[in-house]
């Protein structure tokens, strides 16, 4: 480095710690070696992150939050989604770009929560950063229950009329409770606006700073890796860790290589099948909102499909409670249930490579289970379908809290001292 | 229990608002034929011939504008002369008259807009193309229906059969399968000034226009697309390569 560009970094590390941070995020902060394909899509969830953010930006230049009908007598929303498709240059591709980014952060968001599974991330001393990562995980939800409303097609409408009603089956507040979501009786015009307003600036600004919670919180205890075993216990003479690497450059090379891959099959999405078999952009919803008529079949997207399943699948009522009140618990429970898997797995081991035989069928009855309720929650309910979905939402909640048992009992391998690396 | 369930599920649409959802999901879906949709150029334009001659005196593409036309080889003097009827500018919305309002009660429905009609379609079943292409030719003469005229893909549609004398006058035969559902066979009575053939043509003519209008960027979408891709499996060696250098000191 010249001495005068030395000399301006100086200047603003007085003032800024900027060498500092960049060493202790990035250039000093040692990563293990030996993560595999699993470890890819935190780093691609932050970029999907960001591209939701950057197309949100632009779509928020021509996009209206307005139900009232145009000339034409269509919904001005929805007019305003058109328009962006079809006469706003590249309109059509920042559009793409958002909807296809929905359905990416969440199969993203799937294989990184799941990675945290297979490894065991969750355990001692990571449990703010999985708590984090659960609340993360639910304010997506919200940004996208929230976004789903704003092209004001039928799905985003009846959709949204389905969830919100859900909330006024909670005793005694839950009338009110839609009352104040809706800002109306009906999902309307009130509606749209605080959902945009959700949907654009508060929640993004929970996301970020719970985004951010998520990786300080990282970056203080060190990344766990395929093998579970502590890389800060075994360091050099000079208090590196032998078996960690600096994430700058190692890592930053090698996430670039992910982003690419990524960024392939995002794009194979965008340009050649942007409506991804009616999964991403539902069928239903190029119909403009119509209050007064309800779509033949009510689904809701595809990533909220498993809780949905849970949801249905409560069909008892309870201490004089409405079964769906109670479908509503277990849908809530369903979720929030993951932020105590810190405390409930009590195998001496984190990773799978090392657990026994009883926690990996577990997982993949609990995997298998999951797929079939999100199946399910795409299909119209019959007697049959809600016997599965129930059988299904017992196991997924039989994973959960058997887990201090079972993983007790697993007959597991002992960790290595050192992790494994080719 | 099984009562309960059913109750429950009853109980449940009921308040989630789509107890017909429930109803009509059960019913059987129909077959589709598969639309031959095509981007020629000379089909499109005959595709946009019939619709602002047949369709446009009831439904408008109000998304779209009479010189986005252009995208299919027109000039704007030929649009402003073969394809507008009205004292609309050629930069205008290509919308109708008729009011949704008066139109419902003529119909019973107001006629849709058609600019993202093969997009809506869409379903299970098929492509919206294939709705579009299957329900054009399976009109039938049906005497107990206001218009006149049934069809075998949209029961008691509200839209009369506009392509009559070009189609003919097709009848219907209707037998019971084995499942008791019903199935509907239709026969040609009465031949209309195109033979099947060239009917099916022009019907897969409007089709692929319906399709065009649906996402009339689709085609540069494809092809800005394979471009991308191309770059991000260059993107992919040269990315590729850089990480295994960086990595070769790592034991």
């Amino acid at each position: 480095m010249t001495t005068k560009s030395q000399a301006v970094l100086n200047w603003i590390d007085e003032r800024f710690p900027l060498t500092s941070t960049w060493k202790a995020h990035l250039s000093e902060y040692y990563a293990p070696k030996n993560f595999n394909f699993w470890y890819f899509f935190g780093s691609l969830a932050l970029m999907v992150l960001v591209i939701q953010i950057v197309t949100g930006i632009f779509l928020v230049m021509h996009y209206k939050p307005d139900a009232s009908l145009n000339a034409s007598g269509v919904p001005v929303a929805f007019a305003s989604v058109e328009y962006i498709m079809r006469e706003v240059p590249g309109g059509w591709l920042i559009r793409y770009l958002h909807s296809t980014g929905a359905s990416a952060f969440f199969i993203v968001v799937y294989l990184h929560m799941f990675r945290g599974l297979l490894y065991g991330s969750y355990r001692k001393p990571r449990e703010l950063i999985w708590i984090f990562g659960t609340l993360i995980f639910l304010a997506l939800m919200a940004e996208a229950f929230m976004g789903y409303l704003l092209p004001w097609g039928q799905m985003s409408y009846w959709g949204a009329q389905v969830i919100v009603n859900l909330f006024s089956a909670i005793p005694i507040i839950g009338p009110d409770l839609s009352l104040v979501i809706r800002g109306d009786f009906v999902i309307g015009d009130a509606t749209l606006n605080r959902f945009f307003s959700f949907h654009v600036i508060a929640v993004p600004l929970v996301l970020i700073g719970l985004v951010l919670a998520h990786i300080v919180a990282l970056h203080e205890v060190g990344s766990n890796n395929p093998d579970g075993v502590e890389i800060k216990k075994k360091k050099d003479a000079t208090g590196k860790p032998l078996d960690g690497i600096p994430f700058h450059p190692y890592y930053t090379v090698k996430d670039i290589v992910g982003v690419v891959v990524f960024l392939f099959f995002f794009s194979a999405v965008v340009f050649f099948m942007p409506e991804g078999g009616g999964y991403f952009l539902e069928y239903n919803n190029f119909i403009p909102a119509d209050p007064l008529k309800t779509p033949p079949h009510i689904a809701p997207v595809w990533y909220f499909t498993p809780f949905y399943s849970i949801l249905r699948a409560v069909t008892y009522p309870l201490f004089g409670l409405d079964a769906k009140f109670w479908g509503v618990v277990a849908m809530g429970a369903s979720v929030v249930i993951i932020a105590f898997l810190p405390w409930l797995d009590r195998s001496p081991v984190k990773s799978i490579r090392y657990k026994g035989p009883i926690f990996k069928i577990a997982l993949a009855i609990f995997l298998v289970c999951f797929f079939i309720l999100g199946y399910l929650g795409v299909l119209a309910p019959t007697p049959g379908r809600t016997l599965v979905s129930q059988i299904c939402s017992v196991l997924y909640f039989a994973f959960f809290l058997l887990m201090p048992w079972y993983s007790k009992l697993d007959p597991c391998k002992p960790e290595p001292e050192r992790v494994n690396f080719k | 229990m099984k009562t309960r369930v059913i109750n429950f599920i009853k109980r449940f649409a009921a308040v989630a608002l789509f107890a017909p959802a429930v109803a009509m999901a059960a019913g059987a879906s129909v077959h589709l034929d598969k639309a031959p949709v095509s981007t020629e150029p000379a089909a499109l334009q005959h595709g946009a011939k019939l619709f602002v001659n047949y369709c446009m005196n009831c439904h408008s593409a109000s998304f779209m504008r009479y010189n986005q036309l252009e995208n299919i080889g027109l000039s704007e003097s030929e649009i402003r002369d073969n394809l507008m009827f009205t004292g609309a500018r050629v930069g205008d919305l290509m919308k109708i008259a008729m009011r949704p309002a008066e139109s419902k009660v003529w119909f019973g429905a107001a006629p849709p807009d058609l600019t993202l009609i093969a997009r809506q379609r869409a379903s299970g079943d098929g492509s919206g193309a294939d709705w579009l292409y299957t329900y054009l030719r399976q009109f039938y003469r049906d005497t107990e229906r206001p218009t006149g005229w049934n069809n075998v893909v949209f029961e008691n549609v509200g839209m009369p059969h506009v392509f009559w004398q070009l189609q003919g006058e097709q009848v219907a035969k209707v037998a019971q399968n084995a499942d008791g559902s019903k199935k509907v066979e239709l026969s040609l009575a009465k031949p209309g000034t195109l033979s099947v053939q060239e009917y099916d043509k022009a019907v897969a003519d409007l089709v692929s226009f319906l399709v065009w209008m649906g996402e009339p960027v689709a085609e540069k979408r494809k092809s800005i697309g394979a471009i991308v891709l191309i770059f991000l499996a260059g993107m992919f060696v040269l990315s590729y390569a850089l990480k295994k250098n960086y990595w070769k000191d790592i034991h």
